[in-house]
């Protein structure tokens, strides 16, 4: 028997939901500065009237729903997917009332592909638009990349075992310290510290691409949050074929890399475990499934001759290649030229990467390595029972920070979230063919969405239908939290329509 | 005679469809157009028009721009002597050069890693850009004004709930 559920639940959903509303509210106070500093007066105001409207939603719902217990497990959930639901609405306010996005749909549509470090844009002559404007854009990825619940846990939130809830609720299961705020500050403190040298090894790699000095550390610092995020954003429409460097290619694509790792090996990295690096379950696969997909990509580049020196296969097979399996969406081609010139082998390891994924407790999305290493290690140990004497005794294991024995219960959440995402990119492509586009280019479309990846092949465009739009917000939405969240909040809702009291 | 006329008529039409066939790549070209014809026009010389946007990237005797048509940028490949007509570049505070750029379009250029381009031959500056003047709107600074008010109205009544 499904119950409604109390007022005294809502109460708590709601005081926990206005704390993180708060936390983003402080955010936008970012590029309100940054607007008054390159005397964008029109900007700066739509970030204050952007921060004031948070702030009053986010007093309104502490104030109302005031309570001083702590969250259970589904709470922590509900409050986690409704928390990005509200971001994505007053994080789109400043976006819509700067005029580049043709409705508030829109702005939402940019804000959650931001938010979920997708990287599918909507904006309206990106050329022109403001630096305050622009680095909410790329602020998305960096706040949603780490969590936006991690943002309210790191400076609102008291009570651990809440705080707990919603870390995991944001698809992250891995603690890097035994505490939990504290593993949302060191993962907070990386970040910040790869910003910087992020922005510095960019910045000056634009400066010697012939790059203004203020120029071209904005950019850099929009290119490292974005990159390092695995968002895809860039602040020209052009993306990263605008900066027609080799070398700015290379620097974006150790920072994709390094951006999709987990965050447990960036910890063990900084403590100086480098050794975790060649052992681990999720580089390891991460390495294999790149060579091996860079090679399909190359035959089938190379059948058609669309690029024919191994210089060009390198800096667009390759560096495309790259940008999808981490999901970062960056692009160094135009969207239409992946589905007229590319060819189906091509393209369709193109999807099978951006399908994939890469780490697992880091900022890209997809499947993620680390389930694809348990489903591959699992299959390993069936077909050694086959092979192998009745009476002998198969255990396999996998170093994934300490060693770990293969467990059916780990081999069950890896199978279970693996089949959703593959349901999430089946039925986006549907919806895309119900709209009337091509299989091959619907299929592009929903895997980019649903793995925030980013890549576009031409559908994504502000004239789409209305549905598809919504699809792609679901998508990207469900797709980042990793369905959990997403799950508790559809119960939640069909709870209180059909519950009993 | 008939035969006369016929023989001119022919010479005519010939010299006609000759001209229009040498000369289609000179009319400008959308980037629409160039992109997803991109296999058609590579190689051949052809006329692109649109707004300098962003940075001017010099690259020793050579630079990078980017030109906007108002549905997709471009990169040009561009000798520095061509560059002298452009004064203002497309950015939040300014709109850029509108220059009609005549060059060689590569789909896949062998130079440059595989860059859709263009090299340019000629460059002609249509209209100049200028410095856009943005006054701050009033129904924002109302709105903010407003919002501001009651936020602080709503921290005052708190402190009085708090007393």
């Amino acid at each position: 028997m499904i119950l409604r559920p109390r007022l005294e639940e809502v109460k708590i959903i709601g005081y926990y939901l206005g704390k993180i509303i708060l936390g983003l509210a402080f955010t936008m106070l970012i590029p309100a500065v940054i607007g008054l500093a390159f005397k964008e007066l029109n900007p700066a105001l739509d970030f204050l009237i952007g921060f004031e409207a948070a702030l009053l939603f986010g007093f309104f719902l502490t104030k109302v729903c005031h309570t001083e217990k702590d969250l259970n497990w589904m709470q922590g959930m509900i409050v986690v997917s409704l928390s990005w639901l509200a971001a994505m609405a007053l994080g789109a306010t400043p976006l819509f009332l700067s005029g580049h996005w043709k409705s508030s749909l829109d702005a939402c549509f940019e804000m959650m592909s931001g938010l979920s470090t997708t990287g599918l844009v909507l904006v309206q002559d990106l050329d022109h638009l403001s630096f305050a404007h622009n680095i909410w854009r790329h602020l998305g990825p960096f706040i949603g990349g780490q969590g936006i619940a991690i943002v309210a846990l790191s400076f609102f939130v008291k009570g651990t075992s809440g705080a707990f809830k919603m870390y995991v609720g944001e698809a992250r299961e891995e603690k890097l310290l035994p505490n939990v705020i504290h593993t949302a500050r060191f993962i907070w403190l990386i970040s910040i510290v790869y910003l910087v040298l992020g922005t510095l090894a960019l910045g000056i790699t634009g400066i010697l691409n012939g790059i203004k000095p203020a120029n071209a550390f904005f950019h850099g610092a929009c290119i490292f949050m974005a990159g390092f995020d695995t968002a895809g954003f860039a602040p020209q429409s052009q993306n990263i074929l605008y900066y027609h460097s080799p070398a700015f290619e290379m620097v974006t694509m150790f920072f994709m890399v390094f951006g999709s790792l987990n965050f447990n090996l960036h910890y063990q990295l900084w403590n100086g475990n480098r050794r975790e690096i060649f052992k681990n379950i999720e580089t390891r696969t991460l390495f294999i499934s790149i060579m091996l997909t860079f090679f399909i990509v190359t035959v089938g580049l190379n059948q058609l001759n669309v690029y024919p020196k191994a210089i060009l296969l390198f800096r667009k097979g390759f560096f495309h290649l790259l940008s999808g399996h981490t999901t970062t969406g960056y692009m160094t081609v135009y969207a239409t030229q992946f589905i007229n010139e590319w060819g189906s082998l091509a393209l369709v390891t193109l999807i099978c990467v951006m399908a994939l994924g890469s780490c697992a407790c880091s900022t890209s999305g997809g499947i993620k390595m680390l389930r694809v290493g348990i489903m591959f290690k699992a299959l390993k140990e069936d077909i050694k029972r086959i092979i192998l004497p009745g009476k002998a005794v198969v255990v396999e294991k996998f170093h994934h920070i300490k060693d770990v024995f293969v467990e059916d219960r780990s081999v069950r959440a890896a199978f279970l979230i693996t089949v959703s995402y593959l349901v999430l990119y089946i039925a986006g492509a549907l919806i895309g063919m119900f709209f009337g586009y091509p299989f091959l280019s619907s299929l592009f479309e929903s895997t980019s969405a649903a793995g925030n990846v980013g890549f576009s092949c031409g559908i994504t465009d502000t004239a789409m239908p209305t549905a598809l739009k919504i699809t792609y917000i679901i998508q990207m939405w469900a797709g980042r939290l990793e369905f959990m969240a997403v799950f508790a909040l559809i119960g939640f809702i069909m709870a209180s329509i059909r519950g009993k009291k | 005679m008939l035969k006369r006329i016929s023989a001119v008529l022919f010479f005519v039409f010939v010299l006609a469809y000759g001209t229009q066939l040498t000369t289609c790549f000179a009319k400008s070209i959308s980037s629409t157009e160039l992109i997803n014809n991109a296999k058609g026009y590579d190689g051949k010389t052809v006329s692109y028009v649109g707004e300098v946007i962003g940075d001017i990237m010099r690259r020793g005797e050579n630079a990078w721009i980017n030109v906007n048509d108002g549905i997709n940028a471009i990169g040009i490949w561009i000798n520095v002597s061509l560059l002298k007509d452009i004064n203002y570049t497309g950015s939040y505070k300014s709109s850029g050069d509108k220059i009609e750029v005549t060059g060689i379009f590569h789909r896949a250029c062998l130079e440059h890693g595989g860059d859709l381009d263009i090299h340019a031959e000629s460059v002609r500056k249509i209209e100049s850009g200028r410095m856009i003047d943005r006054k701050t709107d009033p129904a924002k600074r109302k709105l903010s004004l407003i919002l501001g008010g009651v936020l602080v109205l709503i921290w005052i009544l708190s402190l009085f709930k708090r007393k």
